[in-house]
């Protein structure tokens, strides 16, 4: 039995709309327009303890909606879900004492409040044993380096340190199971490499179980050994990093500055994605035409002063991939 | 269910809300106007009238300051800090603690409510009860109970309000969940505590034909009830019967609010993020 098991899982919502001006307002009154968005079809996948999976699709994909699911906050239209033998939204409160959730877009910890009393509050509504908390506080202090935020009220925190603190509260209780819910929005480069750095050993040492959704493909190149993709509430991928990343990755950009004016080329397999003065952009799969041939084949006809070859960047490759299953929101 | 989990909660919000002093202040001042004004329209009222009137102006006054002390008590509006979540989609967070949401936000809004009345009631006692007779204004000032049955009575009374109070503050958190705006359900709760907890005018002074109805409806226990138990207008049984429907109402609203907080919980929708 895998710890986290979801089955045809299917989440619809009911919207109103009304159309736009002052007479859609007038109309609204009378009679509403609802429509139904189906947030999730039908999604099945499951999870072994120690896993770290990444979740990623654009906006509106469903990512957020499978992990409120999952963490007991929204109750699915249909399908079958288990969380280490709990149904979550059936049996909230023993689920939600097992595992810790932090939203990147919202804050935990109580604005007005030192970061430590916020702290003991959590521990006071988990009932964490003193030795135990004392534990899990120092472990995390010491990972997450908060020894001089832990006095500051939570609003004079940057985002930075406050989502640290927030990465810390969530497992004071030590959970089994890590939700986070795009942990790095927003932050600058230090910060992100820190909330990985601490979500890469709590998975590793302690075999904390994560689901991460994000839009930074980074976190899933440094974190995840194996990634969702998901698009339109549908599951478009499930498969190891390395392998989508093979998979959607194989094409290579050739950039060329030839002595003279770029001529029209025309090989099979090479698309010419710009050409301006001088200058060309190719692109090609190395699979069919290997770079060297490719560049010898130029080489012999033409007089180059420079080129340069590159990968297409992760996050240019990921909106390509959703567009290609017609994931990008509406 | 454990309750330190919940003892916690309430030990926070009440430190937390105690620190706003100059809010304290403030409301104090407010209360101390409006009392005199209040004062001086019964005043007038007694002067004017020669029909015998279920009070005397002494109660009247005593009924008048009573109000302006626990004035914070009363469920004005939805907790702001309820309100604030339900704007933001913070709820989500609250749903995600191993607590009984409902009680997780009674036990809060308990607080809330009695942390700002502590100090405004210290405030108005001393004001009310001890400075103005100190400055010759005697007359108008905030009596004692009127004997140590109606002093026991009316401690159980307030711990009665408190409790009552905090159930209808989570039916007014709940209308908020649900259309996901504090500002509707806070405008209909305002005008119902207004005129049928007896805040405004004492229920005794409304028509006789009313008095059954306005005695056994919950918005009587906000006020009227203890008030009165204070003066030892009720004693005896009757207080007893008042206190009875005090805490009767708190079960039944206490019982229906946890009811509709889950029904309202199961269709939650928490958009975007």
């Amino acid at each position: 039995m895998p710890q986290i098991l979801v089955q045809d899982l299917s989440k619809s919502y009911l919207v109103s709309e009304r159309e736009a001006g002052a007479w859609g307002a007038v109309k609204g009154l009378v009679r509403r327009r609802r429509r139904v968005i189906d947030a999730l079809k039908s999604v099945s996948f499951s999870l072994e303890r120690g896993e770290l999976l990444g979740f990623i699709g654009p906006n509106g994909a469903g990512k957020s909606t499978t992990i409120k699911i999952l963490s007991a906050i929204l109750r699915p239209s249909s399908g079958r879900c288990e969380v280490e033998g709990l149904v979550p939204w059936r049996d909230r409160i023993r689920h939600v004492a097992r595992i810790g959730v932090v939203f990147g877009q919202r804050t935990q910890l109580w604005w007005d409040l030192p970061v430590i009393d916020g702290f003991e509050l959590l521990r006071d509504i988990y009932r964490v044993g003193e030795a135990d908390y004392r534990k899990s506080l120092d472990a995390m202090v010491g990972l997450m380096h908060l020894e001089r935020l832990l006095d500051q009220p939570v609003r004079q925190l940057s985002l930075g340190q406050r989502m640290r603190c927030e990465i810390a509260a969530a497992m004071l209780h030590r959970p089994a199971i890590l939700f986070l819910d795009e942990p790095t929005i927003g932050l600058d480069a230090p910060s992100k490499l820190a909330v990985r750095e601490f979500v890469g050993t709590l998975n590793r040492e302690s075999g904390v179980t994560v689901i991460l959704t994000t839009h930074d493909m980074h976190d899933i190149e440094a974190l995840a050994q194996r990634v969702i993709v998901i698009g339109n509430g549908v599951i478009l991928a499930d498969t190891s990093f390395e392998r989508l990343r093979a998979e959607v990755l194989t094409e290579r950009r050739l950039f060329i500055e030839f002595a003279g004016a770029a001529p029209a080329l025309a090989i099979a397999g090479v698309k010419v994605r710009s050409r301006e003065g001088n200058s060309i952009e190719l692109a090609f799969d190395p699979r069919q035409l290997p770079a060297p041939e490719l560049i010898g084949r130029i080489t012999a006809e033409y007089d180059l002063l420079d080129f340069k070859l590159e990968q297409p960047r992760i996050e240019e490759v990921i909106a390509h991939f959703y567009n290609l299953h017609g994931a990008t929101e509406a | 269910m454990r309750v330190r989990p919940y003892l916690t909660v309430f030990r926070m919000r009440f430190a937390l809300m105690l620190q706003y002093r100059a809010a304290a202040l403030a409301g104090f001042g407010t209360q101390c106007w409006w009392g005199f004004i209040k004062v001086m329209v019964f005043a007038a009222f007694f002067r004017g009238t020669l029909t015998r009137q279920p009070m005397n102006l002494a109660q009247a006054i005593t009924y008048v300051w009573l109000g302006q002390a626990f004035l914070v008590l009363l469920p004005w509006a939805a907790d702001p800090e309820i309100a604030e979540m339900v704007r933001t989609g913070n709820v989500a967070y609250d749903r995600l603690r191993p607590l009984d949401t409902y009680f997780f936000w009674y036990v809060r809004a308990m607080a809330w409510m009695v942390a700002r009345a502590v100090p405004r009631c210290a405030m108005m006692f001393a004001f009310a009860a001890i400075l103005m007779p100190i400055v010759g204004l005697g007359d108008w000032r905030l009596r004692m109970p009127s004997n140590l049955e109606a002093s026991a009575l009316f401690a159980g009374a307030i711990a009665g309000v408190v409790l009552l109070s905090s159930a209808l503050v989570m039916l007014v958190n709940l209308a908020c969940v649900i259309t996901l705006s504090e500002r509707g359900a806070n405008a209909l709760i305002v005008p119902l505590v207004l005129a049928l907890s007896g805040s405004i005018v004492p229920l005794p002074f409304f028509p006789n034909w009313m008095q059954p109805f306005l005695f056994v409806q919950p918005f009587a226990g906000l006020v009227d009830i203890p008030y009165r138990i204070y003066f030892g207008g009720l004693s005896g049984w009757v207080a007893i019967a008042g206190l009875a429907q005090m805490f009767g109402w708190t079960i039944v609203l206490v019982f229906g609010g946890h009811r509709a907080m889950t029904a309202a919980m199961n269709r939650l929708q928490v958009q975007g993020g």
